[in-house]
């Protein structure tokens, strides 16, 4: 059994968690309104909580093996989150993009909720215990994220005409970055047979469904569902190209990868900048 | 924000199987659902309860400060309301 697949696997399943965590608290006292403020910041704190976790694990398994991961000396969670630069990261590109308004963070929280929640649930019968015991943990915060998010989703979508177009704004920008989520990096192949990561062709059928299940309450349509959305006038110049009916993430739709791999948008460098600051400026600082 | 404010909505929470729900305070939310999940943000993050309840603030009948003196005061005087007058025998530890 490799080593350095499983530190991999469980690095992209951190850092999926610590950015769209870091994210989310970038609204920490912008929120819409107060009580909503508090329910994204505590989304943001459940997901920081899930990447500790993970790094935790990671720096073990790194510290066996005397691997690195781009740190220096002793890995520890606290290196691993702020001592690794942007091509060590392997995140989804959604969990990084901007949150812009509020329709696309409650979108790209969404859709990474939904990732999780199936993800979580496959990883619980996963053979590595230790993953399989987070999973176990982690699944219930991510219901919760879920059953908030698809609510966001609904309420914008079949709201006012003003939070239609946002939602439909929002789709545009985020879904070109769904495709990834079940786009096996070499990692999630190998440990797929091992049968210590689930086999993403699986997840993204469910994925797939609940998404169609919510947006169809919500009044949307899934970017690449033939007829729809392409007969819609305001829908051109939209990113998506859309050609024919295919998977709900995008056969048809062009979409961007590369994040599980190291390979960014230039998202995650302002990220970065802003959450290694004070290591990087202060190293050890401690407060 | 808009201008329309959401309603605001009393909240109580029950902190332990078998305890009463208790008043934990208010929030504003646009219906019931978000009223219970804005709650369960606010008010139990720190393990404060296992059983929400949500009213909206406008259906809360409260009693007029006035009246206080015709509604309070007579109970003054009436220490016979209080079981404080029967002789308990010394088995009876919790009264």
């Amino acid at each position: 059994m490799s080593h350095s697949t499983r530190i991999d696997y469980t690095l992209h399943l951190a850092d999926n968690a610590l950015i769209l965590g870091h994210r989310n608290s970038e609204w920490t006292g912008h929120g819409p309104i107060l009580e909503q403020d508090i329910a994204l910041s505590n989304i943001a704190l459940d997901l920081i909580g899930q990447a500790r976790n993970f790094y935790q694990y990671a720096a073990r398994l790194l510290n066996e093996t005397g691997g690195s991961a781009g740190t220096s000396g002793e890995v520890t969670e606290d290196a691993l989150a702020y001592l690794r630069d942007a091509w060590d990261f392997k995140n989804c590109l959604l969990a990084e993009q901007a949150g812009g308004d509020w329709a696309r963070t409650i979108l790209r929280q969404f859709f990474i909720s939904a990732y999780q929640f199936f993800l979580y649930e496959e990883l619980q019968q996963s053979r590595d215990s230790e993953l399989a015991a987070i999973s176990e943990k982690s699944l219930k915060e991510v219901s919760y994220h879920l059953r908030w998010s698809s609510e966001w989703v609904i309420r914008l979508g079949d709201g006012t005409a003003e939070s239609h177009t946002r939602m439909k704004k929002a789709l545009d920008d985020c879904w070109k970055f769904t495709g990834e989520l079940f786009l096996p990096a070499g990692y999630e192949k190998q440990l797929a047979k091992e049968g210590i990561a689930p086999d993403l062709t699986l997840l993204q059928e469910k994925w797939d469904a609940r998404v169609r299940e919510v947006f169809e309450e919500a009044q949307l349509s899934v970017p690449d569902t033939e007829g729809k959305r392409a007969a819609s006038p305001a829908e051109k110049g939209s990113v998506s190209v859309v050609e024919k009916t295919g998977s709900a993430a995008g056969k048809s739709t062009w979409m961007q990868t590369g994040g599980k791999e190291g390979r960014h948008t230039e998202q995650l460098g302002y990220v970065l900048a802003e959450m290694q600051f004070l290591q990087r400026a202060y190293p050890g600082c401690e407060w | 924000m808009s201008e329309q404010q959401w309603p605001l909505w009393e909240v109580f929470i029950r902190s332990k199987q078998g305890l009463d729900h208790k008043h934990a305070g208010s929030l504003h939310a646009a219906d019931a659902q978000m009223a219970i999940e804005n709650a369960r943000d606010v008010y139990t993050r720190r393990m404060e309860g296992v059983s929400i309840w949500v009213v909206e603030s406008k259906y809360v009948h409260a009693s007029n400060p006035d009246d206080s003196s015709s509604f309070y005061d007579p109970a003054n005087d009436k220490v016979y309301r209080h079981p404080t007058f029967y002789d308990l025998p010394d088995e009876l530890k919790h009264m």
